[in-house]
């Protein structure tokens, strides 16, 4: 990491840097609503997507759905969730309405 | 926590106020959309590259074609083009001139071919629809998990690339082969998971018609759409369209990687479903579209003049046949009638159609129904499968004419 280096050439590097890559926009902010697992949720789905992602399933899919999407996560993505909050999170995204807005 | 990814966002914005491009004019259109289904509201964002589209997820950026994209012409523009990504992590450092793709495996002699190169060979187009084998998953009753698509995980353009026959001849492909797989730079957060790959039949890779694509309706593929090659395989879903494409690799036995194997699966059987609610007893790689229909001018609960002739449009697709005809019906699928078939722009691509109606006053259900050429024709009753894979019902516009 050389940031004084980039700090001197702003603009020829800047547009340089500018043209082929791409940068995406701040992520829109996902609020959950409160409860016991909420800050797990937070934390631990948010390591690898957004949560819109959560936030956008259909409603009441139940305990089932969400025991085989943390377990995918888990086993299939590489999700590092100790057991005792895959739990907390299944009983979360169960038990709580969870919108997209 | 500032992570390399908001680092980028600062530099983003920050580089193009330095590089003098104008920053995009404010929006007066709506800043979100509500899709008919249960919790489909999604915000309307624009990113780099595209106009406002409805943005299904964020990381991975996840964006659908507004609808009424659909009704301005056959070709969908490239920033309106759907985008769908299942890995979290993006090539956004990519860069097109050290980019190579590398031929390998069992072939008589490996390549790595610069873009320059790739242009060098003969090129070929197509017009040709992607779309993604989850679109319309939010009409799925019950409903199943996954991306919770509207309608548009679909668009039509026109691809420029060398045939993927090409490039394997050129390399050679070793007799016995049996799959080509491909490769993209998007990867996944976790060293832990599967990389997104996908494999075809070696019959396949070679038909001549599946293309290695630079240029998308005459421009470089945008960031988003595959910079700066994508396979395109017409007729197929767009799973196969493999983005960022870095290596294909010549395989003597079935590729069985995870996005094959686990999932991107149907139902083995003949209608490729299971009753709702069920578990198929053994599921194939998803594969050719499905003959589709939509009307493109009328939104559901459009009010009409009633008695007055009233113009109805839109288009249609399928795997390749072409289409033969698409129907018409005002009385919720009980009687139909013939459209009219626009100019075709290729038996890939989204062919369009026109008829008039005249409606008495009341509530009416509009319905498209499309035939192709090789005898597939849509469904009234929805089938259901537990991914919400290649839905192709007659969809039905409710409208009421007064």
């Amino acid at each position: 990491m050389r940031p004084a280096a980039t700090l001197l050439a702003p603009f020829s590097l800047a547009c340089l840097v500018a043209a082929a890559p791409y940068a995406l926009p701040p992520e829109r902010e996902t609020t959950l609503p409160a409860g016991p697992g909420a800050e797990l949720v937070q934390a631990q789905c948010a390591a690898c997507h957004s949560l819109d992602l959560v936030t956008t399933q259909p409603p009441a899919m139940g305990e089932a759905f969400w025991r085989k999407t943390v377990g995918k996560m888990v086993e299939t993505y590489g999700a590092d969730i100790p057991e005792d909050q895959q739990a907390a999170i299944i009983a979360y995204l169960a038990q709580t309405p969870i919108k997209a807005r | 926590m500032l992570g390399r990814r908001t680092l980028l966002i600062g530099l983003g914005s920050s580089l193009a106020v330095a590089c003098g491009r104008k920053p995009a004019a404010p929006e007066a259109a709506a800043d979100h959309a509500v899709l008919p289904f249960a919790n489909g509201w999604r915000p309307i964002v624009q990113l780099p590259g595209k106009r406002p589209m409805l943005q299904l997820t964020t990381r991975p950026p996840q964006l659908e074609t507004p609808f009424a994209v659909f009704d301005d012409g056959l070709i969908t523009p490239n920033d309106a083009f759907f985008v769908r990504y299942s890995m979290g992590e993006l090539p956004l450092d990519l860069d097109g001139e050290r980019w190579r793709l590398e031929v390998a495996g069992a072939v008589q002699q490996p390549l790595s071919l610069s873009l320059a190169a790739l242009k060098a060979m003969p090129q070929t187009e197509i017009v040709a629809v992607n779309q993604c084998s989850g679109n319309s998953r939010g009409f799925s009753d019950p409903r199943v998990g996954g991306g919770q698509l509207g309608h548009g995980a679909m668009g039509n353009a026109r691809w420029t690339g060398v045939p993927l026959k090409a490039v394997l001849d050129a390399a050679g492909v070793q007799r016995g082969a049996a799959e080509v797989a491909f490769d993209g730079l998007d990867g996944p957060v976790s060293p832990k998971a599967p990389d997104f790959a996908k494999a075809l039949s070696v019959d396949h890779a070679r038909d001549g018609e599946v293309l290695l694509a630079w240029a998308m309706n005459g421009e470089p593929l945008p960031f988003l759409n595959g910079f700066p090659l994508r396979l395109v395989v017409p007729g197929w879903f767009g799973t196969y369209w493999v983005k960022h494409l870095h290596r294909i690799t010549v395989l003597d036995t079935p590729f069985a990687g995870y996005f094959m194997a686990k999932t991107y699966r149907m139902p083995d059987n003949s209608c490729g479903c299971v009753e709702p609610g069920t578990k198929p007893e053994s599921t194939r790689p998803i594969t050719a579209l499905r003959v589709r229909s939509f009307i493109t001018n009328l939104a559901d609960g459009a009010k009409l003049a009633a008695g007055k002739p009233v113009a109805v449009r839109g288009i249609a697709f399928d795997s390749g046949s072409g289409i033969r005809r698409v129907q018409l019906s005002a009385d919720g699928g009980q009687s139909w009638q013939d459209t009219r078939l626009r100019e075709s722009l290729g038996r890939h691509a989204f062919r369009g159609w026109d008829a008039t109606l005249r409606l008495p006053a009341g509530a009416h259900r509009l319905m498209a129904r499309a035939e192709s050429l090789g005898g597939e024709i849509q469904p009234l009753q929805a089938s259901w499968n537990p991914s919400g894979y290649a839905r192709n019902v007659a969809e039905t516009v409710r409208v009421t004419a007064a």
